[in-house]
């Protein structure tokens, strides 16, 4: 018997636990069990995911991990570095702060005997966004892609509104529309080359690329693909199913699926680029450029949109439309300085976005179900913990030095000077961005901490502690990125090398 | 590289996936939409089957106890859809529920007039 | 002063998002007149829909030049049947070369499935088993989806279930379903010798369990068939094939333990995991299948 290396195992244990923690809570009895299986799951796998981390970093590996008996082109396989133990470790902490902040809302607008069920979705969504950030195989990357929709659609329904129905409806149609085109180009793409998992389709793809054979389905495909990818991470043109979704969910999903879910298909997105197309076909091809563009559509028109915006979940998930534009701008830069910092970004979005749905979901809730900005006069009076959530999210969006938000916006604008022909662009759109961004956020900061005349002074709200805590930890999270991170950045740049390799 | 000709089952499965998406743009009820979104991943299926078959095989099944790879067609395209299938079932299963669920409120299945309703419910 | 104050207001309504805030609630009700001059109406799906030739004209464009631009593709795809296409590899040789060896299943597809790319497999079925609870949070009944008249008319339903009496389809369903139920076990059972398994068997189960409720109403099918049974098959048969799967995986990636014995391959008992694993899928498939038949119909199970 030979000395089995535990660590290896990791990303294998815990997308098996997120999943088998799924299907066992079908059996818990109320929502209380099934939130402490949650939690003591997302644990879990937070500290494995950090041990891995840990590891992988101080040797600076990237492994492959066999599921079952057979090697690379004949079985599945699972792929771990430095970045996807990264992602899994803010994936889980976020989660589990999101989810155990965001447990009153769950409980109180979840019907009581379906709260198991939300909790299997939640489950099941985390063992699924774990799957697409460890997998080595294009068809798994499908089937977990598919179960990513429909979690995430279960968690846009579970409120039982009308409202919330039609939003899933929306959500879902357009989600198809972008698992559908993923899936054509997996079978065309398996038609050419003859292979499902990355290493070996990426070799098959350059010879392709170099003997011209092809050359026309290789072109077409490699759009599906990211055109898929983009639909489902809701870049610019096709973001119109966020804002009825989110604002017609509970936030603690609002929460989930903006930070989280929307960034596990750009994570996909960046492994195919390295792994499977290769950085030479994708410049070659003009699919960088192609992203670029839209991405700065998308940063302008995403703000533009959340300026017009009267709600505040809704203007919410504008600015997220916004930011993946953000994201898609370094990715499209088409270098590995681009690269870092759109990476530095899913981590300081995913952190800043769930702290703002949770604050404004308290505000909502405060104001008895009235989500428009003007009654949100005063809110953060009433609740200052949610207020100075709120604001630190706001102004971590905007762009505020100490605050996530701020290095990404520093590393986006360092990127451009290393991409020619680019520089004038990004720096302009950044810019404009930047002002259009705190056009819409610091309205609503000032108006949650504006006092409303001539009304009598409502009393405190209560907050649970837990609520407490994980405001207070998003708030220490968005600083800690903030003021140390380098760390951070060194670690992605070395995985995006490890990458690329 | 011309083989238009003899991708018959290819050309017919991108068209019937034409079809589909023209059917889920065009459509104005929710149920036939859904059909529309089917009748896109079924075009995927005949173009996945259809890549897995060479001419003049068999099924993957052991026949005569021969052993041999020449003898048999391609079975990772028949496992991809299979697995497909499954998929494309909980995803309409999923769908008509909402669909259901949508129709006892509204009492429609038009998605416009379920956009209108729901806008106007909202109170704006 | 005066128009100190009007800057003041300015600044309010720009604080509030709004234009104008000295009676919110009065403005409100005023607001639908402006939301029509927006100037973002023009560009939303309603404005394009209110031109419906217009859409349509482009709906037909989009489709038909994505018609044409895949049919591109095709004409530069591997021709069909040919034995040399890429896709017929050195991966296919060794599913169909050494398959009966390394799995013991002489069905292939069922060895490729099950075994070597067995973790698809196991997320198809997380993928059947989130459907079917999605659908229960959907349409089970709750204080939130609840209407009297259908209560009523449930009522009535069982009433005319009990009294009236539906000679053919009972006889019918009497004859027919054991033996529908029958054949799908055949074909489960026999999933890694001939075409068929674990998907395939447990639908027809699940049409078996269908014709049955239809014919004497799901009253008489409570008796065997509950939710509490539904859950816990699922879940039972899930968490078996998440053992098995965690089992091979751990052992094949760590290169420890024991193999599985194979049998002699073409008997009923061999293929290793292949028969559990069949047997664990055809059950959740059969139950879901019910459950979605159930479900869709009465709001329960």
């Amino acid at each position: 018997m030979e000395h089995i290396n535990w660590i290896h195992n990791i990303p294998f244990f815990s997308i098996f636990l997120a999943m088998i923690c799924g299907i066992i809570t079908a059996l818990a009895k109320d929502g209380k069990v099934a939130f402490k299986i949650h939690t003591v799951m997302v644990f879990v796998v937070c500290i494995m995911s950090g041990l891995l981390l840990f590891r992988v970093v101080k040797n600076q590996e990237t492994f492959y991990y066999m599921m079952g008996h057979f090697p690379a082109p004949w079985g599945n396989e699972l792929r771990a570095g430095p970045l996807e133990a990264l992602m899994a470790v803010t994936f889980s902490l976020v989660m589990l702060l999101t989810v155990s902040g965001g447990l009153d809302f769950i409980m109180k607008d979840v019907v009581a005997e379906k709260q198991p069920l939300y909790f299997i979705m939640l489950n099941a969504l985390f063992g699924a966004m774990l799957a697409l950030i460890y997998t080595n195989d294009i068809f798994t990357a499908y089937v977990f892609i598919e179960i990513n929709t429909i979690a995430s659609c279960a968690l846009i329904m579970a409120k039982g509104t009308p409202e919330s129905m039609v939003g899933t409806t929306h959500y879902l149609v357009i989600s198809l529309l972008g698992s559908g085109l993923f899936l054509l180009g997996v079978s065309i793409l398996y038609s050419i080359t003859g292979h499902l998992l990355f290493p070996q389709m990426q070799e098959a793809i350059v010879g392709i690329f170099k003997t011209g054979e092809y050359a026309t389905p290789l072109m077409v495909v490699t759009g599906f693909m990211f055109i898929g990818i983009a639909i489902k991470s809701a870049l610019f043109p096709f973001h119109s199913m966020l804002p009825g979704a989110y604002n017609a969910a509970i936030p603690t999903s609002s929460g989930i699926l903006s930070g989280l879910v929307l960034k596990s298909y750009i994570i996909l997105g960046i492994k195919l680029i390295y792994c499977v197309f290769s950085e030479l076909v994708m410049h070659t091809l003009k699919i960088t450029e192609v992203l670029f563009v839209f991405g700065l559509a998308g940063m302008v028109m995403g703000s533009v949109y959340a300026m017009r915006e009267r709600k505040m979940k809704r203007m919410l998930a504008y600015s997220s439309v916004a930011q993946i534009g953000y994201i898609y701008m370094g990715i499209g830069m088409g270098t590995r300085v681009g690269m870092t910092a759109a990476c530095f970004h899913i981590l300081a979005h995913a952190i800043t976005k769930t702290l703002l749905f949770l604050c404004c979901g308290s505000f909502v809730e405060d104001n008895g179900g009235k989500d428009k900005i003007y009654h949100m006069r005063g809110a953060a009076l009433r609740n200052p913990l949610a207020g100075v959530g709120y604001t630190v999210g706001a102004l971590s969006m905007v762009g505020i030095p100490l605050l996530a938000g701020f290095i990404s916006k520093v590393y986006f604008a360092t990127a451009s000077v290393y991409s020619s022909g680019k520089m004038a662009a990004v720096l302009i759109v950044l810019g404009v961005s930047m002002v259009l961004n705190a056009l819409y956020f610091l309205p609503s900061v000032i108006a949650i901490w504006s006092p409303v005349k001539g009304v009598e002074k409502k009393p405190f709200a209560k907050v649970s502690p837990m609520f407490a805590v994980s405001i207070v930890g998003f708030i220490i999270l968005n600083f800690a990125l903030g003021v140390y991170y380098r760390p951070i950045t060194r670690i992605i740049q070395m995985s995006i090398g490890l990458l690329a390799q | 590289m011309n083989h238009l000709g003899t991708n018959f089952y290819e050309a017919a499965s991108v068209i019937l996936f034409g079809i589909g998406f023209m059917n889920l743009l065009l459509q104005n009820n929710l149920i036939k939409k859904f059909i529309g979104l089917n009748i896109m991943d079924t075009a995927v299926y005949l173009f996945l089957a259809a890549k897995g078959y060479i001419s003049g095989r068999v099924a993957p099944i052991l026949t005569d106890g021969i052993i041999d790879a020449s003898h048999y067609i391609n079975p990772v395209p028949a496992g991809l859809v299979l697995t497909g299938i499954v998929v494309a079932v909980s995803i309409t299963a999923f769908s008509l529920a909402l669909v259901q669920r949508l129709y006892k409120h509204y009492g429609t299945l038009n998605m416009d007039e379920i956009m209108r309703l729901s806008r106007e419910e909202e109170g704006e | 002063m005066n128009e100190k104050k009007t800057f003041w207001k300015h600044l309010q309504a720009w604080v509030d998002g709004e234009e104008v805030i000295l009676d919110a609630d009065k403005y409100i009700v005023s607001r639908p007149k402006r939301e029509k001059s927006d100037w973002r109406s023009h560009f939303t799906m309603e404005y394009v829909k209110e031109h419906r030739k217009l859409y349509m004209f482009l709906s037909i464009a989009i489709s038909v030049l994505f018609i044409g631009i895949m049919l591109g593709v095709v004409n530069g795809l591997p021709e069909f049947g040919n034995p040399h296409n890429p896709a017929n590899n050195e991966v296919m040789e060794r599913y169909l070369e050494s398959g009966i060896e390394e799995t013991g299943a002489t069905n292939f597809v069922a060895g490729m499935i099950l075994d070597y790319r067995a973790f698809d497999t196991f997320a198809e079925a997380n993928v059947l088993f989130l459907a079917v609870m999605c659908a229960v949070i959907l349409l089970k009944k709750d204080s939130k989806n609840y209407c009297a008249q259908e209560e009523q008319e449930k009522y009535e339903d069982n009433i005319f279930d009990e009294r009236e009496k539906k000679p053919i389809l009972q006889m019918g369903g009497k004859v027919l379903a054991p033996l529908v139920i029958l054949y799908g076990i055949y074909v489960i059972l026999n999933g890694h010798l001939s075409p068929g398994g674990g998907f395939s068997g447990g639908s027809i189960i699940g049409a078996g369990l269908i014709l049955y409720a239809s014919a004497y109403g799901q009253k008489k099918m409570r008796t065997f068939f509950t939710f509490r049974t539904f859950t816990a098959i699922s879940v039972g048969c899930l968490l078996t094939y998440c053992a098995c799967k965690t089992y091979s995986f751990f052992t094949g990636a760590n290169h420890v333990g024991f193999a599985i014995p194979k049998g002699t391959p073409g008997d009923i008992l061999s293929g290793g995991f292949i028969l559990p694993l069949n047997i664990c899928v055809g059950l959740i498939v059969a139950c879901t299948m019910y459950g979605f038949f159930a479900l869709f119909t009465k709001g329960d199970i």
